[in-house]
């Protein structure tokens, strides 16, 4: 199975990796998946409380080539972005931009479960 | 330019064919190319000729008889027709058949075909080595046991089981014994007979011979053990398997199998040590690093090696450019299950899915193994910087007490 260029450039250089301050009100933190399904995504995304902006977003990742692309893919498209639109971010269009085959669909799931977790997580702690 | 040299560390899911092998085989394609069943022209005789001499060649390889020797497709086949065709030539005397968890799935999977079709069948559990228990084997054969399918050498693991008392027990208790030899056949000394084992099943894909051909051996004296036919046609084979002879793919598992007799020592030696030094280094350089598998009853070209932390697959992804191994890990099939070989064993699903599967080979080179050493090691490290459970058990956190999202 040949992976897309794309992919492979996530995989071998991933964006954004690493670990953002949990404690922070502003940070919001999504961990989704299990190690026994052999995957697990740990999304941190840090807020602008004024405008409600992504400022900074960062991961880590369990699991095999898909399910790291995806997540690299995740911090990019985040970054930037109203938490708003953040949430609207869809699954497929993970799938299309990476070209993700039919079995690696549910890693995209994932990213998309993190993203939400991690807003949902942020909106928690802030009261929102 | 030259190309850039591939490593194949998965000789257990196939080997290349010896070019010694490819050479005996070339002139029965054109010159001898005859129908070993013409018996009425010197085709067919020159096609037969290097038959009967192959036949000599395998059995010989296991301590057989060559009219033990029947021609199959592969092991698969030769497996399916084992089980199916011992199951109706002796089903009057009892349904009920023994096999282990960890078998290969043309064993396990033939088994649950023969459940629909009235076997009953125990599945053994094996312990954390992955042996079997004998204990557990005799306690399991009742009156109704006519077949024990135990596998010689495991496929993912390397893990050899005691055969020698698994054909004691079989003997005692009137069952007959079948093993899949399939990676251990070339590989290490096999003697079906001082074994008890009345059918064996393996193939010349695994032993440096061709694809598309494998054998049957089928006991003749002692008891004489008879199988129904699977496939109906001209009777080849002793009436077992019908169809046209694969003339010069059995040419070549003749060759491959007085080949491996040849070298079985010297190739045993040096993989043996080849293997011990790429797992040592893992050891030495990896934290969380952990063997899976009985070390001491093993395959000498086997390891099964669990990093911890890290995903199989994904880790398989840093490195498979130039290195080609397999994983325990079954991410990319739709169920999402690692292993169950290696949680037959009683890994935990994360150990099996962190695992890699090394098997060396006649064609592996110290500088292959000093190239996996360096390239995997940087895979493991690059994936665990990327890994949140590994920073979590770095940061001391007992990982069984997170509260996970299965999904």
């Amino acid at each position: 199975m040949a992976y897309s260029e794309k992919l492979m450039d996530h995989f071998h250089n991933p964006r954004n990796v690493g670990t953002l301050d949990k404690s922070k009100k502003t940070v919001g933190t999504g961990l989704v998946g299990a190690p026994e399904c052999g995957d697990v995504m740990r999304l941190q995304i840090e807020v602008d409380d004024v405008t409600q902006t992504i400022v900074d977003a960062k991961f880590k990742t369990f699991g095999c080539g898909s399910a790291i692309a995806s997540s690299s893919l995740a911090t990019e498209w985040l970054k930037g972005k109203n938490i708003n639109e953040a949430m609207g971010i869809d699954n497929m269009a993970i799938v299309e931009e990476l070209a993700l085959p039919p079995v690696k669909i549910h890693c995209s799931v994932l990213a998309e479960d993190a993203i939400k977790a991690a807003i949902k997580d942020y909106q928690k702690k802030n009261n929102i | 330019m030259e190309a850039k040299k591939l490593i194949y560390l998965d000789n257990n899911a196939t080997t290349p064919c010896d070019p010694r092998v490819v050479e005996a085989m070339l002139p029965y394609f054109t010159t001898h190319f005859g129908n070993a069943a013409s018996r009425n022209h010197p085709f067919g005789w020159a096609a037969e000729e290097g038959v009967d001499y192959a036949r000599e060649q395998v059995a010989k390889l296991i301590g057989a008889d060559s009219k033990e020797i029947i021609f199959t497709s592969g092991a698969t086949e030769a497996i399916n027709l084992a089980l199916k065709g011992a199951f109706e030539m002796y089903r009057k005397k009892g349904n009920h058949i023994i096999t282990a968890k960890t078998e290969h799935k043309a064993v396990l999977d033939t088994c649950k075909k023969l459940e629909t079709m009235g076997a009953e069948v125990t599945y053994l559990d094996v312990k954390a080595d992955g042996l079997i228990d004998l204990a557990q084997l005799e306690a399991a054969f009742t009156k109704k046991t006519i077949l024990v399918s135990i596998m010689w050498a495991n496929n993912e693991t390397g893990v050899i089981q005691p055969i020698e008392e698994i054909g004691k027990l079989c003997a005692k208790h009137g069952a007959l014994f079948m093993s899949d030899i399939t990676q251990a056949a070339g590989k290490v000394p096999v003697d079906v007979k001082k074994m008890g084992i009345h059918l064996a099943a393996f193939t010349a894909h695994k032993m440096y011979g061709p694809k598309g051909v494998g054998t049957l051996f089928v006991n003749r004296v002692k008891p004489r053990v008879k199988v129904t036919a699977q496939m109906d046609g001209g009777g080849h084979e002793r009436g077992m398997r019908s169809g046209t002879m694969n003339v010069p793919a059995i040419v070549g598992f003749g060759r491959a199998a007085e080949l491996a007799m040849l070298e079985m020592q010297r190739d045993t030696e040096r993989l043996t040590k080849l293997r011990d030094k790429l797992q040592a280094a893992f050891c030495a350089i990896l934290e969380e690093v952990v063997v899976n598998g009985n070390q001491e009853h093993r395959m000498p070209h086997v390891t099964n090696i669990s990093f911890k932390h890290v995903e199989g697959e994904g880790l398989m992804m840093t490195f498979n450019q130039k290195i080609a191994l397999s994983s325990g890990s079954a991410c990319t099939s739709a169920s999402l299950e690692p292993s169950y070989v290696l949680v037959a064993l009683g890994l935990g699903d994360d150990l099996a899915h962190s695992s890699l599967r090394f098997s060396l080979g006649r064609f592996t080179t110290e500088e292959d193994i000093d190239q996996t050493i360096a390239a995997v090691s940087a895979g493991v490290n690059h994936m665990r910087d990327l890994s949140p459970i590994w920073e979590m058990y770095k940061e001391g956190i007992d990982l069984n007490n997170v509260q996970w999202s299965e999904h």
